[in-house]
């Protein structure tokens, strides 16, 4: 018994532990504090529908063997990309939603073919030059968004040139628009059947392609190169097949994230995202090597459960709320990072 | 892999070869250079400004700089966590605000003060690089980042709550956490440029006449080959010269004459210069080097690598944080949460761009770096004004460059890693 | 004094509960030259690895025996309580900083430094070194050796031998070295390059430093050593001096072993039918490097490819399949294989199991029934099923495919699901096997099939091919270390030494044959 214990905490790990804990003891505060549960559970669900597909775009990454996508921010911006041509169009609604998405499809193959080819020329420091290759690019289209052709009045600044900061999604009829859809209340707490459906669909069609032939082969690729090659599988072709999936989910996530989020935030907005999407998928229970639908599910859960509820318990100790939550966030975020560099490091040691 | 004889004959070629080979080595610095100047003509920027900004700013931004070489020599890359050594100098300033040490003497407190915190800093960060050889950049990283969450807390959460903390200039009107930013005027601002200043024609003559009068003194000891004395003719007769244009200087009317320089400062970043000079001369600095060049090879001659490269962060993250005090008085008003975040990847990308690599990294590179870095940053949103009626741009574009810069060069690192395992596969089936 | 400079005594040592040491004796006089041969995994190296206190034999569990120096009993616990006692060891990969001079190579961590104001205040580290005395003694320690390089060159660029003596001047400069380890030093070195090592080991003797020279050279032992010590499968077979000993008793002290024919088979092979036709085959595979290999090999026909590590017999099977770059010509069936392309090579009917089984043979965290499908899932499109536009892998066959393979090879594991990792090196081996087997191919290359393998799992390994040889009718093509393995069930064996082929023998071929091909005596004379 005991060390089957053992094992289950050598595995899931001292700092999964830890978090999990933490956020068992911010829900016992919360209750403790008699906060409202029903409304802490609703935002729970939003903030993992929205959030959820963003952590599912660092999976492909992980598996085809490239390590964490710290460049997803390149998917980011195909998707606020595609987000700006549908409103330029003046669609609404869901066709907006979904014009969007389509929109983004060739901007993430042609980037994420691109990033792949980079990332199969500096094999072994792929995680350090995705960060600088995401940042570099944040950086360039802060330029673009500053000289891109978009007009649409309720983008462009009223004077001055370039898009907002902060576009609202309102008068295109695509805020909340998935959170809305087929949502149902109970006991209080509202249930946004449409965002955790999309989420769960993503996640269900990703797992089909695992399943497939070339999800086979990118599987092995990334777990084994030399096995794969031996196996006649073009290894440099997985990644790069990998790293478009990345970048591309990446888009839809960042498109599902806005239409919940109301806005869409340019110009620095994308710049640490990936960083909080990796952070979830680590405390599912990833490592930079290997990754699951199941650490994503997980790792989304817990993540951005511990940052909503977080929030109103910080309220009642905290002198600074807003501030404690992104402390939260930062300190948790970059401490798991940590560790499964501290993890990667002792098995290359050995 | 023989050399072939017929192209060693040709001395056109060997020429050609060499040119090549500089333009590829340093083709970051030859880019930079250009886009420099590029952006200078553009941004028809008013010289006199000009020099007065890039003065002020190598003189505060050079010491960190410098403090990115020992861990480069120590094979520990980039060291991105000397942002560590930024926060560590925050807080300390923070804290010799608040007790109203002003001017010089509060700088040496600061220096007293943070000198054993960022030794105890380094040697934390020092222990963890130890658990992820060979990923030390990104953890720097990440540490970095993680350390901010730590400060952000003890500065905005608990100072003035459960770390008591009575002013009301430096606390929030809610009683707990420091204000976003700290003005030091009064205080600790100019507390070590102000100590001694000189006009800067006064200045160069003072480092022409010695850089003169040092070049003599070896010239008359020495009797070296014709070529080098030639050099130093030369060398000498530079010196001279800046001594002359200097006094031309002084009578002319040109602004430039008036900029102060504040020698203090400058005397410390020449001290650190002669001491990395020094330093990698001494036993522990060849040790870095051995340590640096192979880990397995220095462990097999009986050096200590893990506490060789313990030092090496220990010694940065104390530079680093002396660097920052530098920064933070010549600044006098700066941000409490947001001052160190931009400080490690500047520091990075200006070393780079004076045409450090993750593996070489030299002095002249890091001053270098600190010119064409700043030079770009002074003329950039004036040059984006011109050419795009909008001085963001240009903000954005260096911000780009910095980012770009740091990427550019990881990715030729790992490039020229693999090139180099392929070549040596190459070799032995040439043999 | 003693008599003796060192003696170890009764060395034993175990890797893992399997024994790689029993019983070793070696004795060493100063001044002496004390040659020690023998295969590999004949314990050579683990030896010099007790000797010299290295990490990896503290780290699993320590030796027996005893070391005495001068008389005295020692226990080497690490390098450089090895080096404090004057051991001084030539490694086979230099130890030396390519961006240092010849003197900052020589002096690495025994720098002569001086005393400066800093240091006064700060302690000894930051002592200036001292480069004149540095490379004084530099100097000295290589005119010692008669060597024309200069001391201040870059030691990146120096020609290989020029390394090897700066290594062994940097020995020679200690001023408490009394003994050398050589270990294999003339592998990397030219035929000049090797005489002039000699010569100068023969000096370094005359200076009264004792000399271990570990190597399988053995025309170069019959040169310079005055003893020779033969070690076989990690016991002493015979120690001797250099007058009693003849070059081919030495060959066979090294080989000799009783060869039990393990199976009886009928030998199916066509001579006429040639199922594999290699070419001038060259493989640029590091440290096993094949240079111009030709070989035929007969349709049915179980071969055998022997040979020293770094000979390149490795490299073969690696080349024909497409893993490493190669160049050349071969003839599969009678056609021109394209080569570098590990598909084709399946394509044509060729498997492979890789002597890296964990490395390059199974994917240790998977499954099972997926390490068993997924190479030709991958190239022949079978185990999948269509959904829509998706291809879907079709849970049920890989099912029952994986099963009955289980159940044909005796693969014991709980069940198809259970991640390969988990299962012992012998049935890690066969679901290899049960890999290869699903290509149905008609030629498989076998490399070190029961390397890591327990006795009893060997022999089931091995039956295995034999079964397949003989009731499907399939070409076998296996690389081993091993010798006594080839001997015990292949129809022909060929000897790679120097990545060429030195000889082709019977199983039942004289131990002074093998052993003279495998130390490369016939093929450097010219026989």
């Amino acid at each position: 018994m005991q060390n089957i214990f053992k094992d289950f905490v050598r595995n899931f790990g001292i700092p999964r532990l830890i978090i999990l804990g933490f956020f068992l003891l911010l829900c016992v505060m919360a209750v403790f504090l008699g906060l409202d549960f029903a409304e802490l559970m609703s935002s729970s669900l939003v903030r993992i529908g929205m959030n959820g597909i963003l952590v599912l775009a660092i999976l492909p990454s992980i598996v085809c063997g490239t390590g964490p996508n710290f460049g997803l921010s390149l998917g980011i911006l195909c998707g606020l990309l595609g987000g700006l041509i549908a409103m330029e169009l003046t669609l609404n609604g869901f066709t907006n939603f979904f014009a969007a998405i389509a929109f983004s499809i060739p901007l993430s193959v042609l980037v994420g073919y691109g990033y792949g080819l980079l990332l199969n020329k500096v094999k072994g420091s792929e995680m350090m030059f995705a960060i600088f290759v995401g940042w570099s690019v944040v950086s360039v289209m802060k330029i673009g968004w500053l000289v891109l052709p978009f007009n649409s009045p309720e983008m462009a600044w009223p004077i001055g040139r370039g898009v907002r900061v902060t576009i609202a999604l309102l008068n295109r009829e695509v805020s909340q628009l998935l959170n809305n859809l087929w949502a149902f209340n109970v006991g209080g707490v509202i249930i946004p059947t449409g965002l955790l459906l999309f989420f769960v669909i993503c996640c269900f069609i990703l797992w089909l392609f695992m399943r497939s032939k070339t999800g086979m082969a990118m599987y092995a690729a990334g777990d084994n190169p030399r096995f794969a090659r031996a196996a006649g599988i073009n290894v440099d072709r997985q990644r790069i097949i990998g790293t478009i999936v990345s970048t591309f989910i990446g888009a839809v996530g960042i498109l599902v994230y806005a239409q919940s989020f109301g806005f869409y935030q340019l110009y620095d907005g994308p710049m640490m995202m990936p960083f909080i999407a990796i952070a979830a998928i680590l405390i599912g229970g990833a490592s930079i090597r290997k990754a699951s639908i199941t650490n994503v599910i997980v790792g989304t859960f817990l993540f951005f459960g511990i940052l909503v509820v977080a929030m109103p318990v910080a309220n009642a100790f905290a002198a600074d709320i807003a501030s404690m939550a992104e402390i939260t966030r930062q300190i948790i975020q970059n401490g798991i990072i940590l560790y499964a560099l501290m993890q990667a490091g002792k098995g290359d040691a050995a | 892999m023989k050399d072939n004889p017929k192209l060693n004959r040709d001395p056109g070629h060997a020429v050609k070869k060499k040119v090549t080979s500089f333009l590829t080595n340093n083709m970051v610095t030859i880019m930079f250079v250009v886009l420099s100047l590029l952006a200078f003509q553009v941004s028809g920027m008013n010289s006199n400004l000009y020099i007065t900004d890039i003065v002020s700013r190598i003189s505060r931004n050079s010491f960190t700089v410098l403090a990115l070489i020992i861990p480069v020599i120590a094979g520990m890359g980039l060291n991105f966590s000397i942002i560590v050594g930024a926060m560590a100098a925050q807080a300390v300033i923070i804290y010799v605000t608040h007790w109203g040490v002003p001017g010089f003497a509060g700088i040496m407190l600061c220096v007293a003060l943070v000198t054993p915190l960022s030794i105890l800093l380094g040697y934390l960060t020092g222990h963890l690089f130890n658990r992820v050889k060979g990923q030390e950049m990104i953890t720097g990283l990440i540490f970095g980042y993680f350390a901010m969450g730590i400060y952000t807390f003890i500065f905005l959460q608990l100072v003035g709550g459960v770390l008591p903390m009575d002013n009301e200039v430096l606390v929030l009107s809610s009683g707990v956490g420091i204000r976003t930013t700290i003005d030091l005027y009064g205080g600790l601002r100019y507390g070590l440029d102000d100590l001694f200043r000189l006009p800067l024609p006064v200045m160069l003559i003072i480092a022409g006449l010695i850089a003169a009068g040092y070049q003599l003194f070896i010239f008359m000891r020495s009797d070296r080959l014709k070529a080098q004395r030639f050099n130093m003719i030369i060398g000498i007769a530079g010196s001279l010269l800046v001594v002359v244009l200097a006094i031309v200087l002084m009578n002319s009317n040109s602004l430039i004459r008036l900029i102060s320089i504040p020698v203090a400062t400058w005397l410390a970043i020449i001290a650190l210069c002669f001491f990395l000079f020094f330093f990698t001369k001494t036993k522990l600095g060849q040790d870095m080097r051995s340590v640096g060049q192979d880990r397995h090879i220095a462990a097999v001659s009986g050096i200590n690598v893990d506490r060789v490269r313990v030092i090496a962060i220990i010694m940065s993250t104390v530079l680093a944080s002396w660097g920052h005090i530098i920064f933070l008085q010549n600044m006098g008003a700066w941000s409490t949460y947001g001052s160190h975040m931009q400080i490690g990847f500047y520091a990075i990308a200006a070393i780079l761009i004076g045409g450090a690599t993750v593996t070489r990294a030299t002095i002249g590179q890091a001053l270098l770096g600190v010119f064409l870095f700043h030079t770009l940053f002074i003329v950039a949103p004036a040059a984006g004004r011109e050419l795009f009626g909008d001085a963001q741009i240009g903000e954005y574009f260096r911000v780009f460059v910095a980012f770009g810069v740091i990427g550019v060069t990881l990715a030729m690192h790992a490039w020229k890693t693999k090139l180099q395992s392929n070549q040596g596969i190459r070799a032995i089936k040439d043999e | 004094m003693a008599e003796y400079l060192l003696e170890m005594d009764n060395i034993c040592k175990s890797y893992y509960g399997t024994k790689v040491l029993t019983d070793v004796k070696l004795a060493l006089k100063p001044g002496e030259i004390h040659a020690i041969i023998g295969e590999n995994g004949a314990g050579k190296s683990t030896l010099m690895n007790i000797l010299f206190g290295m990490p990896v034999i503290h780290s699993t569990g320590g030796c027996e025996g005893e070391i005495f120096i001068d008389g005295q009993p020692v226990e080497i616990k690490s390098p450089l309580q090895a080096m404090d006692l004057g051991i001084g060891m030539v490694h086979q990969e230099f130890m030396l900083l390519p961006n240092y001079t010849v003197t900052e190579n020589i002096k690495l961590n025994r720098e002569t430094r001086k005393e400066n104001l800093v240091s006064r205040l700060f302690g000894k580290n930051l002592e200036t070194l001292d480069y004149k005395s540095m490379n004084a003694d530099a100097r000295k320690a290589l005119d010692s050796l008669d060597i024309g390089i200069e001391e201040y060159t870059r030691v990146a660029g120096l020609p290989v031998g020029y390394m090897q003596f700066t290594e062994i001047a940097r020995e020679i400069d200690k001023s408490n070295t009394r003994m050398m380890v050589f270990d294999e030093p003339t592998a990397v070195l030219t035929e000049s390059e090797a005489s002039n090592l000699l010569d100068a080991m023969r000096k370094i003797a005359e200076r009264g430093i004792a000399i271990l020279f570990i190597t399988h050279r053995l025309d170069e032992v019959m040169e310079v050593a005055d003893y020779i010590t033969v070690l076989r499968d990690g016991r002493l077979v015979g120690t001797m001096r250099k007058e009693d000993a003849t070059i081919y008793g030495l060959a066979e002290l090294m080989v000799g072993r009783k060869v039990e024919k393990l199976f009886n088979r009928k030998s199916r092979v066509n001579f006429e039918d040639v199922a594999v036709r290699i070419k001038n085959l060259t493989v640029n595979m590091p440290g096993e490097r094949v240079r111009g290999l030709t070989l035929d090999v007969y349709r049915g026909e179980i071969f055998g490819i022997g040979g020293l590590a770094g000979q390149g017999k490795i490299g073969v099977a690696n080349g024909v399949m497409g893993l490493y770059p190669s160049q050349g010509s071969v003839v599969i069936n009678n056609d021109d294989l394209t080569l570098n392309d590990p598909r084709e090579s399946m394509k044509r009917g060729m498997a492979f199991l890789s002597e890296d089984r964990r490395g390059v043979g199974l994917l240790l965290d998977s499954s099972v029934e997926l390490n068993i499908v997924i190479t030709t899932m991958q190239n022949k499109g079978l185990f999948m099923k269509k959904l829509g536009p998706l291809t879907q892998i079709d849970g049920s066959k890989v099912r029952e495919h994986s099963q009955k393979l289980i159940k044909d090879l005796d693969i014991r594991c709980t069940g198809p699901t259970q991640p390969v990792k988990r299962l012992s090196g012998g049935n890690q081996q066969k679901v290899c096997i049960a890999r290869a087997l699903t290509l149905k191919p008609d030629i498989l290359f076998v490399s070190e099939p029961t390397r890591g393998i327990d006795i009893g799992a060997k022999q089931r390994v091995l039956e295995t091919l034999l079964r397949l040889n003989e009731e499907m009718g399939m070409t076998i093509i296996i690389t081993s270390s091993e010798l006594a393995e080839l001997r015990s069930i292949c129809d022909r064996i060929a000897i790679v030494s120097g990545g060429k082929v030195a000889g082709i023998l019977q199983p039942d071929a004289s131990d002074v044959d093998f052993g003279l091909l495998m130390a490369g005596q016939i093929d450097r004379k010219g026989a």
